[in-house]
């Protein structure tokens, strides 16, 4: 049976086996047609091209993202995609010729109405009053209509759709080209390639018109080749100096650095850097250089900067983790056989080396220790005066700080007295992204103590919530001084971040602090450096981004947790730890919606947590009374979160049994107050690590769907 | 034989006007960019066509380095290119420009890396690449999009050389005060860069960082601020009079820069004072229509 099948399937690819004679070949092709034809309605493949001059690396792949999306959504297939610097390519494989035919019934006036209403609805419709149907309903018949409408030609969805995507594309910055009434898109549009079954799908956009053709690699392949399908596609730029896929790409940047590495050397690694160069080229080689030994006198902060962030040369590193006096460059091209190319990246790199070593010499002749009344000349903001000013107020803040971290405080406000110092030195002032790095490497040089340099180095940190605190205490007390008092002095003046607008990235000064509050296990609150009720709301909200986008704890976790007024960010997350350990476990669900029932109960009447242990009716309630006891004895002292809740958890079967087989809301007022006192005390007794009545159940969650 | 620096110039300059360039003089006033010069600040205003290239000496007095570091240049030269509208082959154009010099796409890398421009002092701006051969930034390359605080209709690319740099990448110095600057003709002697610049570099970083008075400084600022905005400001404004005195304004503004002489606050406030005296000249010259110019007088 099984075998039949199989030959059936194959019969059609047995005709594609070499033909003895051309004959036969034709007809071959020809049966083979006939046979797709009979059973699909030809499907085709739709091939896009935007062709466009130098797109900014890290936008292509968003871009992507959205064309897909776009496309998929709108022709209900899965979309390819590719990118390089001059081309976004999408291709859609099987789509059908027609799109399908719909009907619509339309409803009209009912069937007793006055013939005009028939009549006028039969116009409506486009049709004589004899094509109208009939419908029955509740409220009786009804005159309709089934409109019938065949679909759409594919191509012209496409036609329509594709201008459609490629404009509706978001960038971060677009520009004009062809005039202000002309496109908007990140950089010339110069070429379109849009074929349908091997077909041009005719739009225009920005005055180039959608053709079969599509164009080489700039300096390796030719202008205009005409496409046909999407195999032939791929190697047409191929053959022309282009890889579509990025991860080839990639595999020849990263597999050709390899390969180059020279003796008991490895690559630095740096997967941003790589990203770039493979959205940077079409074509990339990767090709080893080498600078003169001398320069590794220079800090590997400088060299790696200059070498991976201006140079975007992927740094070269020995077994040992220090530099190498190599590099690696990707060029966007084929073998530099001549080596014309290497020597002229090692000349730029050599000058570029130099003018480091030239400031770093300068830079030495006035010491950080000297350089605080040039900070009267920088300014920190127009409204808020110089850095002289905010060093003032950093210190200050510093020298409150630091004991809470644990911090020495004589290195601290020492570091905190030439922290932004360095900002008027040579080397700052040429690369600005080592703004504190610098500090830190000079301080150090100088005879400051290594507490205070490593604070200086450290004090941006957390650059972002992917970046790592500082790593120590002084590091900690100073970076936390410096983004409080930008904190305070913005929203001093105001100047509160409201929806997407934060230019001066006071949410990420925030998000800083308690990530450094986390990191340090700090004893006190995020409250406490809030001098403002704004400022209070502020970090509260940046505190909840952070647990729950930064640090993944589920949202209703959080609420529960902070709904018991914990506020030190360590031990908030230390409970949050508990709880979703705690929380797959069979008890945790029920007894969070019992916890729930009875805060429901409770918050409608006033009262406290007080009650008599003997009024309780034997059975459940007392019970439930003496589980609770016990329970709450053995937790009372423990100080493992996770063996709290696990504990509590432990109390379900009495709580359920008591709603099961107890009457809380009894008219006897003294029992009613007496369940009433008993349920507001295992509240208050049981809610200390979370609020479990917080925690949204998935019975509630499908609810809500 | 590499080109010498006058012969690239040369070469650059005739490449251009093939492409149907004006090829302009210097302007004869201290810029601090070749855009800031009128036939690129005015004439990229309006509806009309232009093609104009030419070298400008530009002035930074903060990049002054006393004529010590290799790279580093008080005044340095640009090659300005000015196509409006921008060519759809304009790309195309700017590599032909470089194999005009010697510099083949066969066996170099280039690059177009995002580096999206703008002047503050202008009201200008535009998105672009910084042009990148062998790992050097070698031109910037600009689709303007405002100038003068005025969008721009139709789109103008600018096309800005670093000539010094380029050059010394062409004669593969290492230095640019060590670029030749002429060809060897005969028995006629040769220079090089240092040999005609390096006094100039030396004298003017003195000035600009250590002698420039800074009270005369502060005055001239406020006279051409006024002077700028009295001429814009009559009834029919002479409008390059009136930018010359902007570019006076925004050169003295480099220098008090220079001299450390502007502090905190006042630096924001002075950067918007030249904008608003810019854009009031670019607002003037695009509305009401500029007056027709005179026509040109037959020769008797």
């Amino acid at each position: 049976m099984s075998n039949e099948m199989k030959i059936a399937v194959e019969e059609p690819v047995a005709l594609l086996d070499p033909p003895e004679t051309e004959t036969s070949a034709e007809i071959a092709r020809e049966v083979l047609e006939e046979v797709r034809v009979a059973k699909v309605e030809v499907a085709g493949d739709f091939i896009l091209e935007v062709g466009v001059e130098e797109v900014p690396a890290w936008m292509i792949v968003p871009a992507l993202k959205q064309l897909r999306t776009t496309l998929g959504d709108a022709l209900k297939k899965d979309v390819q995609v590719f990118g390089t610097p001059r081309r976004l390519t999408a291709v859609v494989q099987g789509l059908p010729k027609n799109q399908p035919d719909t009907e619509e019934l339309l409803t009209g006036p009912p069937k007793k109405a006055p013939a005009q209403a028939a009549e006028a609805f039969a116009k409506k419709c486009g049709v004589p009053i004899t094509k109208l149907e009939t419908i029955s309903t509740p409220k009786g018949e009804y005159w309709s209509y089934l409109k019938r409408e065949r679909g759409q030609k594919t191509v012209d969805l496409l036609a329509d759709l594709a201008p459609k995507a490629i404009l509706g594309l978001h960038w971060p910055k677009t520009m004009y080209w062809t005039g202000k009434n002309g496109p908007r898109f990140i950089r010339p549009i110069r070429s379109l390639l849009a074929i349908f079954s091997g077909k041009v799908v005719p739009f225009e956009v920005g005055g180039v018109k959608a053709s079969a053709y599509t164009f080489g690699h700039r300096a390796l392949g030719g202008a205009r080749m005409k496409v046909t399908d999407f195999e032939q596609y791929q190697t047409v730029l191929r053959d022309n100096g282009v890889i579509l896929d990025a991860s080839e790409r990639r595999d020849r940047i990263v597999g050709g650095a390899k390969a180059l590495m020279p003796e008991g050397c490895r690559l630095r690694a740096n997967p941003g850097l790589v990203d770039t160069l493979v959205y940077l080229t079409e074509f990339p080689t990767a090709a080893l250089g080498a600078f003169d030994p001398s320069y590794l006198t220079l800090p590997e902060e400088v060299l790696a900067t200059v070498m991976e962030h201006h140079q975007k040369y992927l740094a070269v590193e020995m077994e040992d983790g220090r530099l190498a006096p190599n590099f690696i460059f990707v060029m966007n091209r084929g073998e530099d056989a001549s080596g014309v190319v290497r020597h002229g990246n090692e000349r730029v790199l050599r000058a570029r080396f130099n003018d480091a070593r030239f400031f770093w010499d300068v830079d030495q002749k006035v010491p950080l220790r000297d350089r605080g009344p040039m900070l009267e000349k920088v300014m920190f903001q127009a409204k808020l005066g110089s850095y002289a000013a905010k060093t003032a107020r950093v210190v200050e803040l510093a020298r409150e700080l630091a004991p809470r971290f644990g911090a020495d405080v004589d290195a601290a406000v020492r570091a905190a007295q030439l922290a932004k110092t360095d900002l008027t030195t040579e080397l700052v002032k040429e690369f600005t992204e080592l703004q504190g790095i610098v500090g830190g490497l000079y301080a150090r040089h100088q005879g400051e103590s290594e507490k205070a340099a490593a604070a200086i180095y450290d004090q941006y940190k957390p650059e972002s919530m992917e970046d790592s605190s500082p790593k120590t205490a002084e590091g900690a007390a100073l970076s936390v001084a410096d983004k409080l008092d930008t904190l305070r002095e913005f929203f001093r003046l105001g100047w509160i971040p409201t929806g997407s607008k934060d230019p001066f990235a006071l949410r990420r000064a925030a998000q800083g602090i308690v990530k450094i509050l986390a990191d340090h296990n700090a004893d006190f609150a995020t409250a406490e450096l809030a001098n403002t009720p704004e400022l209070r709301a502020f970090f509260d909200d940046r505190l909840r981004f952070y647990l729950r986008d930064v640090r993944g704890f589920a949202y209703d976790g959080v609420n529960a947790v902070l709904a018991t007024g914990a506020d030190r960010v360590p031990n908030i997350i230390g409970r949050l730890e508990a709880l979703s350990i705690v929380r797959p476990t069979p008890d945790f669900e029920p007894l969070a919606a019992a916890f729930k029932r009875i805060k429901n109960i409770v918050s409608k009447v006033p009262g406290d947590t007080s009650f008599d242990a003997t009024l309780l009716e034997a059975g459940a309630e007392h019970d439930l009374h003496a589980a609770a006891s016990r329970i709450n004895d053995e937790t009372r002292n423990l100080t493992n979160y996770e063996e709290i809740v696990q504990r509590t958890a432990t109390i379900r079967p009495a709580v359920d049994l008591f709603f099961d087989k107890v009457m809380v809301m009894v008219d006897d007022e003294l029992v009613r107050q007496n369940r009433l006192g008993l349920l507001r005390w295992l509240l208050s007794a049981f809610t200390r690590v979370a609020d479990f009545s917080e925690i949204v159940t998935s019975k509630e969650r499908e609810q809500t769907k | 034989m590499p080109l010498a620096y006058q012969d690239m110039l040369f070469e650059l300059q005739k490449y251009w006007s093939a492409q149907g360039c004006v090829i302009q003089q210097p302007y004869d006033l201290e810029v601090g960019a070749g855009t800031m010069c009128p036939e690129t600040f005015l004439r990229v205003l309006g509806p009309d066509a232009y093609r104009v290239a030419y070298v400008q000496p530009s002035r930074r007095p903060n990049d002054g380095r006393y004529g010590e570091n290799p790279n580093r240049l008080y005044k340095h030269m640009q090659l300005q290119v000015i196509l409006k509208p921008a060519p759809s082959d304009v790309q195309d154009l700017y590599l032909n420009s470089l194999e005009r010099i010697g510099i083949s796409l066969d066996k170099h890398d280039i690059k177009f890396e995002e580096d999206n421009w703008e002047a503050p002092t202008l009201g200008a701006w535009g998105v672009g690449w910084q042009v990148m051969l062998d790992g050097l930034e070698i031109s910037q390359f600009t689709y303007f999009q405002q100038c003068g605080g005025i969008d721009l209709d139709p789109v103008t690319v600018e096309l800005t050389y670093g000539l010094e740099r380029l050059c010394a990448f062409i004669q593969d110095v290492d230095s640019v005060y060590d670029i030749q600057w002429n060809p060897q003709v005969k028995n006629a002697p040769v220079y090089t860069y240092r040999q005609i610049r390096w006094r100039d570099e030396h004298d003017l970083s003195v000035y600009n960082f250590d002698q420039a008075d800074v009270a005369s400084l502060w005055k001239l600022f406020e006279i051409h601020e006024a002077e700028a905005k009295r001429l814009t400001e009559l009834s029919d404004p002479p409008l390059l009079a009136a930018h010359e005195q902007v570019l006076k304004c925004s050169h003295v503004f480099n220098l008090l820069d220079a001299r450390g002489a502007i502090s905190v606050t006042e630096r924001v406030g002075m950067i918007a004072r030249v904008r608003e005296r810019a854009v009031a000249v670019a607002t003037r010259w695009v509305a009401p229509p500029p007056a027709l110019e005179p026509e040109a007088e037959v020769p008797a």
